[in-house]
């Protein structure tokens, strides 16, 4: 049987620490530039010109199909070569999971659009609203109750990705773990309090999203 | 609120000529032509598939005809199947303000209360200020008697109050046209009265209103004008009881045969 011994880890808490830190940072703005991406690419899908829905299509089944490992690697490694532009890690890392996402996103803000009624779209239009108008005061707040759920889930995801960033170096939770792994010569403990650490931030997060679903079903029988 | 004796019954509306409309290979309206003059109410009857839904679409450009012309009070409008530009959205949003429409599943916005409803055209078309929106959509309500249910979301209201606000809504906009799509059909027959009455009550008011409808004896009651449309033509129209008493065709004949004998055994 193993011996546990938390205590030997106790040094390296700020570290983890730390990297917990960066974990959360990287997420949220992923999740932010992600959800960006996702509204516009999601909104342009449903264009009328081809020329705009064609390459937001192909940016999303491209992003969708490939393992975001890759991507992440590809964008460091292959981008750089191919633009000419130096690209740092964070750099790199923030682009590729975020448009990861944002093919993601945009397919939830699509199907949350399309699943409106046409005729709110039309009773929109026959008191005179412009597209767009119809877009922002009529679709749009009834389509978000709809996405918050699938929305929700797929930042939780946002958050587990981030660990992959730990391949190019970026010093998140998982990387400063591994350090913290090599150097203390306790991989069990460590990987085991790291592991706790992803519980414990999307433990309540899955709670609170649960919560909301259940406040929006509720407020649409009100 | 106009007095209908005081209108210019020579004054033309709406007018329609030569509109057609094909979906696919399917021709959906043939050549239509039809006026309706100011304060004046047309009922369009026929079977379903005759075209008489998308004929009243065409009238506010919902649905874009492939050629024809279509006039509506000052504005109007040439269409040619070979030119696919659609006249841009602003202008027909514009287009679409002045012509109010009523559907026959409601289409209230389910998110706003009934006052917001009432209001949201006001707020977002014609950029009037909230309290005097407000105050004219309360005005509104209390003219469809629904004062009382201001406050409360669609999802609460019977058929018959969903589509007293939706009249409401409509005629928020102040438009000079109101266009009735089968505005009884989806509700149960205990709530088609007080949606009727309250058309009724438009039309003694001298709103122009278009009717798509199957309620023969309100269209024969209300409308000045009858139109009796099938495979996308307009077989017979004229004053609303000599058409519906005495239909010259034989399909007018055959379409209201049900309904005259019906009458005639109540």
């Amino acid at each position: 049987m193993y011996h546990w011994d938390f205590g030997a880890v106790w040094a390296y808490r700020s570290l983890l620490f730390q990297g917990l830190l960066y974990t959360l940072l990287y997420t949220v703005v992923c999740v932010g530039l992600g959800l960006l991406i996702g509204l516009v690419t999601g909104l342009g899908r449903l264009a009328k010109s081809v020329l705009i829905r064609a390459p937001l299509r192909a940016y999303v089944e491209l992003f969708r199909c490939t393992p975001v490992l890759v991507q992440l690697i590809w964008f460091y490694y292959a981008l750089p070569i191919l633009t000419g532009i130096d690209m740092s890690a964070a750099t790199a890392a923030v682009l590729a999971l975020s448009l990861y996402g944002g093919a993601f996103y945009s397919e939830i803000v699509r199907a949350g659009v399309i699943s409106i009624d046409a005729g709110q779209t039309e009773a929109g239009m026959a008191i005179g609203m412009t597209r767009a108008q119809v877009m922002r005061r009529v679709i749009l707040p009834q389509a978000f109750k709809r996405m918050v759920p699938p929305l929700m889930s797929q930042s939780i995801m946002q958050l587990k990705n981030t660990s992959l960033l730990s391949v190019l170096a970026v010093p998140d939770l998982l990387y400063q773990g591994q350090s913290a792994a090599h150097d203390s010569y306790r991989p069990l403990e460590i990987y085991t309090i790291v592991a706790i650490c992803y519980f414990v931030v999307l433990l309540p997060a899955t709670i609170i999203s649960k919560r909301l679903e259940t406040r929006l079903a509720k407020q649409d029988n009100a | 609120m106009r007095d209908r004796d005081e209108t210019n019954m020579a004054e033309p509306m709406i007018t329609l000529t030569r509109l057609r409309k094909q979906f696919n290979a399917q021709v959906v309206l043939k050549d239509i032509s039809l006026t309706v003059e100011k304060g004046k109410v047309v009922a369009i009857i026929g079977p379903s598939g005759s075209g008489k839904s998308t004929l009243l679409r065409c009238i506010n450009l919902l649905t874009i005809p492939d050629g024809g012309h279509l006039q509506v009070g000052s504005h109007s409008f040439d269409f040619d199947a070979h030119k696919r530009a659609l006249p841009p959205d602003r202008q027909l949003a514009k287009f679409r303000a002045n012509t109010g429409m009523v559907f026959q599943h409601f289409n209230l916005f389910p998110h706003m209360t009934v006052l917001q409803n009432v209001m949201e055209g006001m707020l977002t078309v014609l950029k009037r200020p909230h309290a005097e929106a407000a105050e004219q959509a309360r005005e509104l309500l209390a003219r469809v008697g629904l004062a009382d249910r201001a406050q409360a979301y669609p999802n609460n209201l019977s058929g018959g109050q969903k589509q007293r606000v939706a009249i409401a809504r409509a005629l928020a906009l102040q438009p000079e046209v109101m266009l009735f799509d089968e505005a009884t059909s989806a509700l149960d027959p205990e709530l088609v009265g007080e949606v009727l009455s309250v058309i009724r009550t438009l039309a003694e008011a001298g709103m122009t209103m278009v009717l798509v409808t199957h309620e023969i004896a309100f269209a024969r009651e209300v409308a000045d004008e009858v139109v009796f449309m099938r495979d996308g033509v307009v077989v017979e129209s004229g004053p609303a009881a000599q058409l519906i008493d005495r239909p010259a065709q034989a399909a007018t004949q055959a379409f209201l045969a049900r309904f005259n004998a019906g009458a005639a055994t109540s």
